[in-house]
């Protein structure tokens, strides 16, 4: 079921890149007024999923051949034409220095190779649905990915109390878009499987607004003035699964790292 | 450490009557037992609560919620009643949280991990479900599991003999418990359990769904509501499949589809938990869960653990990501061998 749906989405993904190249994120459509709430506010509830190869690479890409030799071309990159606003992300001259690196060791690195969890704006467009769950005064972002979650605190907002992978989340209504101001992180998530990087000053602001009754535009602007030279912006569609019975299953991948994590740790059997 | 909980314990005290009180009249309304419980004399007849709603309509259990509670699951050998007097319950608390107190007395083993009182990680320094029962079990009445059926034991023992054919416990890191290993956490549920600490839950509904989150690794339950059936049987999860549905102003959640993996008292994968939800007051989301597993047990049994409303809001517990503590374990457990084989060498 898994590996049919991600070949499926693999080879939508290289379909969405070439339209996502040809067009254009879609701008903001206001024109569209979407279904309310009981609480009269637009209704984001749904499981979504994004079709864009971002999460191996939110810069321009081409395909790569897979970093585990064995995987052959199941674990190939698609190449992809990238999420980036203007298409390269502005960092300091450093801080790219450093993103070379995270690449080229991403396989021991990237926080995804080792069920972490996933950060912000990454937990939005890795390549797993997502639930939002939506309430008046909270609302859910449930992850399939290691059941990463994140709760956006529509009242009763304060700051983060400490820093953390997922952030803390005050979100508010403009009109037809929801708002999310996301600070409080640690300096261990990545934006994707290319070493793409952060420190703990990171603020991601992310905007959600329906463009029609199964797609949202996604946005987000990112800013970390240790990192990156000026503030930088992010946008994607993301789509509603509308298959009956569409539900989040569990990916609970902490069992499929162990050995990788402690095998080393491992008794050896007496000689 | 230890007079500190007796000082928070004797505050509470008369708080605690007055809560106790008011517990049974609310467990009273919807229980069997009330009649028993009758003398608890305080009591006026209360008009029946009027469970809020959402706006569109479903009865509201949104909130931060506790599991947390002094009350074992099972009544506890000797004592035969199956509803303690307030006096009785205070004294059980009492002792329940002295015993919790000492396992991190200095100079003990645990100690050396943390101290579970300094940093507020023993039940009483926050909020507890409070409960007159001698235990959670009500079904059977002896307050007891029924004993393993035969394929119950017969699994026991061959799930014991895989353990020992493993190896040490610090031999690697499949035999450790699947707490330590950050998989699932006991609280995660089905069913909602007390835990060691953090028991907490957040309750959030849209239409349509239901959303429990657990506080322990984050466990998320997303419940639909709208009768689909449960999956294939060839999907197999840790926390199962649930599917909900209202029965008046009751939440009733059927869970199935478990991969077996983390047992509940002895469960297999065949483990069907059906639980329901009921706020019979602002502070107390009634609890009540009865688990049938035919390969286990011969009959079904049932348990009323109350959930108290606690304080929000529920921070990032990001279990895997910072546990050095296995890595340490076992590289502790090398490093003795290590040193064993030297001293051996060297004799």
């Amino acid at each position: 079921m898994r590996n049919r749906f991600l070949i499926a989405t693999t080879t939508a993904c290289a379909v969405a890149g070439l339209v996502l190249a040809m067009t254009g994120v879609a701008a903001q459509t206001p024109a569209y007024r979407a279904p309310r709430t009981p609480d009269g506010k637009p209704n984001l509830n749904g499981i979504w999923q994004t079709m864009n190869t971002a999460n191996w690479n939110i810069e321009a890409h081409s395909a790569a051949p897979s970093p585990v030799r064995d995987l052959g071309a199941t674990g190939a990159v698609p190449g992809g034409a990238g999420i980036v606003e203007g298409g390269e992300i502005p960092y300091l001259p450093a801080a790219r220095k450093k993103q070379q690196e995270n690449y080229a060791n991403r396989l021991k690195l990237d926080p995804e190779v080792n069920c972490y969890l996933p950060g912000v704006p990454r937990s939005m467009y890795l390549p797993y649905p997502f639930q939002i769950i939506q309430s008046a005064k909270h609302i859910m972002m449930v992850h399939e990915y290691a059941g990463a979650v994140r709760t956006i605190y529509m009242s009763e907002q304060t700051e983060a109390p400490a820093d953390s992978w997922m952030g803390w989340s005050n979100g508010r209504w403009e009109g037809e878009t929801l708002v999310v101001d996301t600070k409080g992180f640690n300096d261990l998530s990545w934006f994707d499987r290319a070493g793409n990087f952060h420190s703990e000053a990171l603020h991601v602001v992310e905007r959600f607004t329906p463009r029609s009754a199964e797609t949202l535009t996604y946005e987000a602007t990112i800013e970390d003035p240790k990192v990156f030279s000026k503030p930088w912006k992010i946008s994607m569609p993301l789509y509603k699964h509308v298959e009956r019975n569409a539900q989040l299953m569990e990916f609970r991948c902490v069992e499929f790292v162990e050995d990788l994590l402690y095998g080393h740790l491992r008794k050896q059997p007496s000689k | 450490m230890r007079h500190r909980i007796l000082v928070s314990l004797r505050g509470m005290a008369v708080a605690l009557v007055v809560a106790l009180v008011a517990t049974i009249t609310v467990t009273g309304q919807t229980q069997a037992p009330a009649a028993k419980v009758a003398p608890a004399k305080a009591a006026p007849a209360t008009k029946p609560y009027t469970v809020p709603r959402t706006l569109d309509g479903q009865p509201d259990l949104q909130g931060f919620w506790t599991s947390a509670t002094y009350v074992p699951l099972e009544r506890p050998n000797g004592v035969t009643k199956e509803i303690y007097t307030p006096d009785e319950a205070e004294a059980a608390i009492k002792r329940a949280a002295e015993r919790e107190a000492e396992q991190t007395e200095p100079g003990t083993t645990a100690d050396v991990h943390y101290d579970f009182t300094q940093f507020g990680l023993d039940r009483s320094q926050s909020t507890f479900s409070r409960n007159l029962r001698t235990s959670l079990i009500v079904d059977p009445p002896d307050g007891k599991m029924p004993p393993l059926n035969a394929e119950g034991q017969k699994r026991a023992q061959e799930r014991a003999a895989a353990r020992k054919a493993a190896g040490g416990q610090y031999d690697a890191v499949e035999n450790m418990p699947i707490g330590s290993r950050c998989i699932i956490m006991g609280g995660s549920g089905p069913p909602l359990m007390s835990a060691g600490y953090n028991s907490n839950y957040q309750i959030v509904q849209s239409p349509g769904y239901v959303m429990i989150l657990t506080e322990m690794i984050h466990d998320v339950r997303v419940i639909p509501l709208d009768g689909r059936p449960a999956p294939p049987s060839g999907v197999r999860q840790w926390m199962g499949v649930s599917r909900g549905r209202w029965e008046g102003d009751t939440l009733i959640v059927e869970t199935t589809n478990f991969n077996g993996k983390n047992a509940f008292r002895g469960s297999s994968e065949n483990l069907k938990v059906t639980e329901r939800f009921t706020r019979t007051a602002d502070d107390v989301l009634q609890y009540r869960f009865t688990i049938e597993d035919p390969s286990t047990w011969s009959r079904s049994w049932t348990a009323e653990a109350p959930l108290a409303k606690t304080d929000g809001p529920i921070f990032e517990f990001a279990c895997h990501e910072s546990n050095y503590g296995i890595a340490n374990i076992l590289a502790g457990a090398r490093a003795d061998e290590k040193k064993a084989a030297e001293k051996k060498g060297s004799n």
